[in-house]
């Protein structure tokens, strides 16, 4: 009985809820701390940044830990949403609700899926890139050699060339890419046909982000689409971070402490993201 | 609140025959409402009304009409138990409407209480919640130990008489959005697992309460902090903060 009531209960639905909720809490800390050198750091911490978010084991860890909790928070949510409806299944004829609840508080599902679509949108924007694209930017450098100036990609230290020819749009030259093979991994790896490695280059994920906000044609829309994006996630987390505390059983006498620690986090960490896209489309 | 005076009212009320029938919102207009009477004693000038001219009076519950048996339901303009705080229907008095106000009156919606007829609710779920483990069982073989001998601690004492005030009317049920018992299930908890006469079974009490509220099919706490506003005891929601922690440590027991 008391085994399978932490996994079926209603109760424990909302522990798991809890639990996930807070741990993505911590992740968009994490999170925001990498972005913000998008701003006050130089192109390559940032690049150094993301090279250390995909290849190291503990963030790997990490990491697999956040996708885990963004699905069973999800599905949870969903499940629960579903089964909150059909509790009440003949709707009021007139109702209220806003003389006893926030907006927030009633529409946690509606704001859970926005942000659910916006993950998605994201990781394909960013993360499916830098993970999969063959032909990614790579962190480059212009060098001059009797007066022509040309921009190589930087390899990293031990490999076979450091250097290597790029095209005019910062990317591996489409020869390059035909007359040998690329491996995908943190770094692009070009490799010749007898598999020996030519080269091994750092992606430039700096570069593919001012790209896409800076994008003449999209990138307005994509900086507020990303605002929005946060003002969503500052609602669903104005009501959704105190709230775990309940759920865990935590009301006492440090609840109105968590209380405004929870809207400072929702204001602060949403703003504080939207900002970096405004900074890199309109002052960059 | 001086003046005395009356008031003409249109009131749109929630008529179903019996839990089978197909319900509808229906209108009435009743005039000359003293503004001095509670609001179940315009339904019975209404009913008196409906009954002289042979249709069928409106069925809705109550009992002590004074605030403490938790019988009078009724979502009224689309807040349990009317436009006030910490009261119940019985307790909703005229004065609170204007003349020419469309009031709208309806049944507390929740699976687990069905419509049995109009405005009358079958609650008998919280019953079966209570039935699981709302009790503290005592032997009562003719050495019954008095229950001021066993001493409770003043804060304790304070907090569980504050959950025991729950007069189980459903309004928190019928004001969530989830449907969720979380609050009446949370003060009835609570009120025993604070007393040392309610520990020895407190394991069990939260397991199967818990097990019986989700079979009846109430919905789950989004801690909206709705039940907290509108129930008419101020029941708080530490209480269910609280059943979730007994909750826990059940479990993992
Ligand atoms: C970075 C992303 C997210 C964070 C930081 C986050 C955080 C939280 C937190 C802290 C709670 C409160 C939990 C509780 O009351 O016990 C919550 C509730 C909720 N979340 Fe999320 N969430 C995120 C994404 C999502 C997504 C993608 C969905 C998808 C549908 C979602 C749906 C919900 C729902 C429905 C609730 C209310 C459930 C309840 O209170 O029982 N959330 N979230
Ligand atoms: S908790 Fe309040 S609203 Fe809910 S049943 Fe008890 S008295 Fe009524
Ligand atoms: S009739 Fe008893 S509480 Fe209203």
């Amino acid at each position: 009985m008391a085994k399978s009531a932490l996994l079926k209960s209603s109760i424990a639905k909302k522990y798991w809820m809890a639990l996930t909720g807070l741990f993505l809490c911590l992740f968009l800390a994490g999170h925001l701390a990498g972005n913000l050198q998008l701003i006050f750091g130089t192109a390559s911490q940032f690049n150094q940044y993301a090279l250390f978010m995909t290849s190291n084991p503990a963030v790997k860890l990490l990491s697999y830990l956040t996708y885990f909790s963004i699905l069973f928070h999800a599905i949870d949510g969903i499940m629960l949403t579903v089964q909150n409806k059909k509790a009440r299944p003949v709707a009021y004829a007139m109702n209220n609700p806003s003389n006893n609840s926030t907006l927030a508080s009633r529409n946690m599902a509606v704001l859970g899926t926005l942000i659910l679509v916006f993950i998605v949108t994201h990781m394909v924007n960013f993360w499916a890139v830098m993970h999969f694209d063959k032909n990614m930017p790579l962190v480059s450098r212009e060098v001059s050699e009797m007066g022509m100036s040309q921009k190589v990609a930087v390899g990293v230290l031990g490999s076979q060339a450091p250097y290597f020819p790029l095209d005019a749009k910062g990317k591996l030259n489409a020869e390059v890419i035909r007359r040998n093979e690329l491996t995908q991994k943190t770094v692009t790896t070009v490799v010749d046909k007898d598999g020996y490695v030519v080269f091994e280059g750092q992606k430039d994920l700096h570069k593919i982000t001012f790209d896409f906000f800076q994008d003449p044609k999209t990138g307005l829309i994509a900086t507020i689409l990303y605002v929005l994006a946060m003002a969503v996630l500052a609602f669903h987390l104005l009501h959704g971070f105190q709230s775990a505390f309940q759920s865990l059983g935590v009301n006492n006498k440090f609840t109105p402490a968590i209380k405004s620690f929870g809207t400072l986090f929702a204001i602060i960490v949403p703003l504080l993201f939207a900002i970096i896209p405004v900074y890199i489309h309109f002052v960059k | 609140m001086a003046s005395k005076k009356n008031i003409n009212i249109n009131l749109k009320i929630w008529r179903q025959k019996n839990a089978k029938a197909k319900g509808s919102m229906e209108t009435y207009k009743l005039d000359n409402v003293s503004t001095d009477s509670s609001f179940l004693e315009m339904l019975d000038q209404l009913n008196e009304e409906l009954i002289n001219k042979q249709i069928e009076p409106v069925a809705f519950d109550h009992d002590c009409r004074e605030g403490i048996c938790g019988m009078c339901s009724l979502y009224i303009n689309g807040r349990a138990h009317g436009p006030d705080t910490g009261i119940t229907t019985c307790q909703l008095h005229m004065r609170m409407f204007n003349d020419g106000d469309t009031i709208f009156v309806e049944p507390w919606r929740s699976k687990a209480f069905p419509v049995i007829k109009d405005l009358v609710v079958d609650r008998t779920s919280f019953e079966r919640i209570q039935q699981a483990g709302g009790f503290v069982s005592v032997n009562t073989s003719g050495n019954t130990i008095d229950a001021n001998a066993t001493p409770v601690p003043k804060h304790d004492a304070d907090k569980a008489f504050e959950a025991a005030a729950c007069i189980g009317c459903g309004a928190c049920v019928a004001t969530c959005k989830n449907g969720s018992a979380m609050l009446f299930v949370g003060a009835k908890v609570s009120q025993y697992a604070l007393l040392p006469q309610g520990k020895v079974e407190a394991t069990q009490r939260v397991l199967n309460m818990v097990r019986q509220m989700d079979e009846e099919g109430f919905g789950n706490c989004t801690n909206t902090g709705a039940c907290e506003i509108e129930c008419p005891k101020g029941i708080s929601l530490e209480n269910i903060a609280r059943m979730n922690r007994e909750f826990l440590k059940a479990s993992l027991k």
